[in-house]
C-alpha cells in the first residue's frame, strides 16, 4: 500500500521542506493514514511491544555502558557497583536484566500468533522469513548480553554455546579457537562478545525497519485471514490502532514492571552472582529459559554433532514454514484439525522447555526424545498431510460482514 | 555518439574497464578481509603464555591436581594401582573412540592406557579437564562422589562431566554419554623424574 503521498502540507515551511525530504508525508502515510483490517485483536499488539521493548533495552543498556568494564578481572565487580553504588543502577540492571525476558515472552506471543493465523503464507513468506532472523539476531545478542557480568552461569553458558560450533567437521576446533581468541573463554571473547553486543541491537533496529517495510506491502493479516476487499474492511491506522496498541503496551509495561521491582532476579538463576571460574563448573548448568527448549532439542540426541544439527534445524525450520503448510486457508480459526494440532504443539514447546530445565537423566531423556520427534513430525509430517486432508469450516465474505455478523443486535440497532 | 562503431566490435574500452575494475576489487577485498578475520584469533600475549612446568612430587597417590594451562583446567592425576589395571584391562573394542588422543603418540596410536602417558610412566595421568562434548570440566578429584563409570557394578573411578552425563574411564577414556572422543593429552616432556613441561 506504499502508493503516492497523499500528504497536502499546510504551511508553505512544510510545503517547501516536503518537496525536499518528503519524510512527513511518508511517516503519515505509514504510521497514521495506513489502511489496517478494522478487526485485528489484542494477539496483534505484540509487534508494537516489541518495536517499544527494543528502545528499552537500546536507552537502558547505553547507559549500562557508562559504568561496565569489559574487562574479566573487573566485569563482575562493576555490575555489583552498578547495584550498589550507582544512582538507581539496580533499577537499570533489573530493567535490561528483565527486559530480555520480556522481549522473549513478547516475541514467542507474536510468533505463535503467526503460526495461528497463518501470517507466514504468501504473500507474506519475506515478512515471515525477517521475522525469523530476527529472532536468531535477538538470541545471539541476548546470548552476548548475558556473558558480561562474568559469572559462573555467564562463563559456563558460553563455554557450552561457542563449543557447539566445535561440532563442525574438520574445521571446528580452529572455527572455536578464532571464536574465542584462545584457548577457552576468556578476556578476549568477554571484549569481543561486548563489542557485538552493543552493536547487534542496532542490526535489529534495521531489520525491524525491513519487516514493517514487508508488512506494509501486502498490510495486516487478521483473524479471519481473508483480504482487503474494500475500505469498508480497513480503520485508518491512527488513531484506533495507535491506541489499541498504546494500552496494550501500558499493561505490557505493569507485567514488566511486576518483575522488575518484585521479582527481578526470579527468571534468572542464581548461581550466575558467582563469580566466573573457569576450573569449576557448576552442578546445573543451564541456560536462560528462553532457550530451554532448544537445549533440551540438543540434551536430546545422544550423538554431538546430530544434535548441534538437530538444535539449529529446529530454529531454522521456521524459514520453510510458509512451504511446509500446505492448507490454502490463513487463518487457523476456520481450520477444526488444525486447531487441536496447533494447541498441542504449543504444549510440546513449553514442555520442551521444562526438559531443558532439568538434568538429562531418567525419564527426563526418555521424553526429551518423544517431545524433539513431536517437534520436528508437526513441521514436517502433520503441517503438510493436514494442508490435503483437512475440510475448512465456510470463510466468511468478507471482513466487513465478519464484524458485523459478530456484533451484539443492541450495537447494531439505529440511535434515536 | 557512434553506438554502431561499438555494436560490432566484441570487446571495447568498457568492457576492459569494467574487468580490470572487477578483478582488483575482488583481490583487494580479499584481501583486506583477512585482517579482519584473522585479528580474532588467538594474539601474541595470549600465544606467549602457552607452556607451564608442574612439580609431579607433591601429588599423592589417588590425589589428583588441576592446573590452568591456556585457560583451561589441567588435571593431573596419580594413579593408584586398581586405577592403571582396571584400564589397562579395557579391550579397545570396549571404547567408544579408539584413538590415543595424545599429542605425545604417534598418529594412529591407539587408545591403550599405555598410549594415554608419556615415557611410560603409567601413574601419572596429565590431560585437559576440557570435555569433549562442550566443554564443561568432567568432575573426577572429588572422593566423596564414587563412579562406576564402566566394568559393571565395580567402582573403578574415573571422571563423570556434570553438564550432559559424559563418562571417562580411569584413563580418561570416553566410555558413555554424547562425547565424542577421549580427553585430550596435551603436548609434555619430563624434565626430570618427577617434572613436567606442559605446552
Ligand atoms: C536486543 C536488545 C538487547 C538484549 C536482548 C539484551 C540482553 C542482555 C542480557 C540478557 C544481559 C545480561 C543481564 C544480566 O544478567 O545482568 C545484558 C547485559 C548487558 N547489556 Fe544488553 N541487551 C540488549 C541491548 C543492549 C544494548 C543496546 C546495550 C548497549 C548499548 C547493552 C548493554 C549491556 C551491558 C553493558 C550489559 C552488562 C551489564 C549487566 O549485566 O546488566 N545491551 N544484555
Ligand atoms: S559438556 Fe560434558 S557431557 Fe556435555
Amino acid at each position: 500500500m506504499s502508493g503516492p503521498n497523499k500528504y497536502q502540507p499546510t504551511s508553505a515551511f512544510g510545503k517547501w521542506f516536503h518537496e525536499r525530504l518528503p519524510i512527513v508525508g511518508f511517516a503519515k502515510d505509514h504510521m497514521l493514514d495506513f489502511p489496517t483490517p478494522k478487526n485485528l485483536n489484542y494477539w496483534y499488539t505484540f509487534g508494537g511491544i516489541l518495536a517499544v521493548m527494543l528502545v528499552v533495552q537500546i536507552i537502558t543498556g547505553i547507559v549500562l555502558v557508562m559504568h561496565y568494564t569489559p574487562q574479566t578481572d573487573l566485569a563482575f565487580n562493576s555490575v555489583e557497583h552498578i547495584m550498589r553504588d550507582v544512582n538507581y543502577g539496580w533499577l537499570l540492571r533489573y530493567m535490561h536484566m528483565n527486559g530480555a525476558s520480556m522481549f522473549f515472552i513478547a516475541v514467542y506471543i507474536h510468533m505463535f500468533r503467526g503460526m495461528y493465523y497463518g501470517s507466514y503464507k504468501a504473500p507474506r513468506e519475506v515478512l515471515w522469513m525477517l521475522g525469523v532472523i530476527i529472532y536468531l539476531v535477538m538470541m545471539a545478542t541476548a546470548f552476548m548480553g548475558y556473558v558480561l557480568p562474568w559469572g559462573q552461569m555467564s562463563f559456563w553458558g558460553a563455554k557450552v554455546i561457542t563449543n557447539l560450533f566445535s561440532a563442525i567437521p574438520f574445521v571446528g576446533d580452529s572455527v572455536t579457537t578464532w571464536l574465542w581468541g584462545g584457548y577457552s573463554v576468556d578476556n578476549p571473547t568477554l571484549n569481543r562478545f561486548f563489542s557485538l553486543h552493543y552493536l547487534l541491537p542496532f542490526v535489529l533496529a534495521a531489520l525491524v525497519a525491513l519487516h514493517i517495510w514487508a508488512l506494509h506491502v501486502p498490510g495486516n493479516t487478521n483473524p479471519t485471514g481473508i483480504n482487503i476487499k474494500g475500505p469498508q474492511d480497513t480503520v485508518p491506522f491512527h488513531p484506533y490502532y495507535t491506541m489499541k496498541d498504546a494500552f496494550a503496551i501500558v499493561v505490557f509495561f505493569m507485567f514488566y514492571a511486576l518483575f522488575v521491582f518484585y521479582g527481578p532476579n526470579y527468571m534468572g538463576d542464581a548461581v550466575n552472582y558467582v563469580p566466573a571460574n573457569p576450573l569449576v563448573t557448576p552442578a546445573h548448568i543451564k541456560p536462560e529459559w528462553y532457550y530451554l527448549p532448544f537445549y533440551a532439542i540438543l540434551r536430546s540426541v545422544p550423538d554431538k554433532l546430530l544434535g548441534v544439527i538437530a538444535m539449529f534445524s529446529s530454529i531454522l525450520i521456521l524459514l520453510a514454514l510458509p512451504w511446509l503448510d500446505t492448507s490454502k486457508v490463513r487463518s487457523g480459526n476456520y481450520r477444526p484439525i488444525f486447531k487441536g494440532f496447533f494447541v498441542v504443539f504449543a504444549i510440546v514447546c513449553v514442555a520442551l522447555g521444562f526438559i531443558g530445565s532439568k538434568p538429562p537423566e531418567g525419564s527426563y531423556v526418555i521424553w526429551g526424545r518423544i517431545l524433539t520427534a513431536y517437534y520436528f513430525i508437526h513441521f514436517l509430517v502433520i503441517l503438510p498431510l493436514l494442508g490435503l486432508l483437512e475440510t475448512p469450516n465456510p470463510l466468511p465474505a468478507s471482513i466487513a460482514d465478519d464484524v458485523l455478523a459478530k456484533k451484539k443486535p443492541m450495537m447494531l440497532a439505529p440511535a434515536e | 555518439m557512434s553506438t554502431a562503431d561499438h555494436a560490432h566490435t566484441d570487446v571495447n574500452r568498457r568492457d576492459f574497464l569494467f574487468i580490470a575494475t572487477g578483478a582488483v576489487a575482488a583481490v583487494g577485498g580479499a584481501l583486506v578481509a583477512w585482517p579482519f578475520i584473522n585479528q580474532m584469533n588467538p594474539d601474541a600475549a595470549v600465544l606467549a603464555l602457552a607452556s607451564i612446568d608442574v612439580d609431579l612430587a607433591p601429588i599423592a597417590e589417588g590425589q589428583a591436581v588441576t592446573f590452568k594451562w591456556r585457560g583451561n583446567p589441567l588435571i593431573v592425576r596419580h594413579r593408584t594401582k586398581p586405577e592403571i589395571e582396571a584400564a589397562k584391562a579395557v579391550k579397545m573394542e570396549e571404547l567408544k573412540d579408539n584413538v590415543a588422543r595424545n599429542a605425545n603418540a604417534k598418529s594412529g596410536d591407539l587408545a591403550t592406557d599405555e598410549n594415554r602417558v608419556v615415557g611410560g610412566k603409567a601413574e601419572y595421568l596429565v590431560m585437559l579437564g576440557v570435555c569433549t562434548h562442550l566443554g564443561c570440566v568432567p568432575d573426577g578429584a572429588n572422593p566423596s562422589r564414587e563412579f562406576a563409570v564402566v566394568e559393571g557394578a565395580t567402582k573403578t573411578g574415573g571422571w563423570f562431566c556434570p553438564c550432559h552425563g559424559s563418562q571417562y574411564d580411569t584413563a580418561g577414556r570416553i566410555r558413555k554419554g554424547p562425547a565424542p572422543e577421549n580427553l585430550a593429552v596435551p603436548q609434555y616432556a619430563y624434565l626430570s623424574d618427577t617434572k613436567i613441561r606442559v605446552g
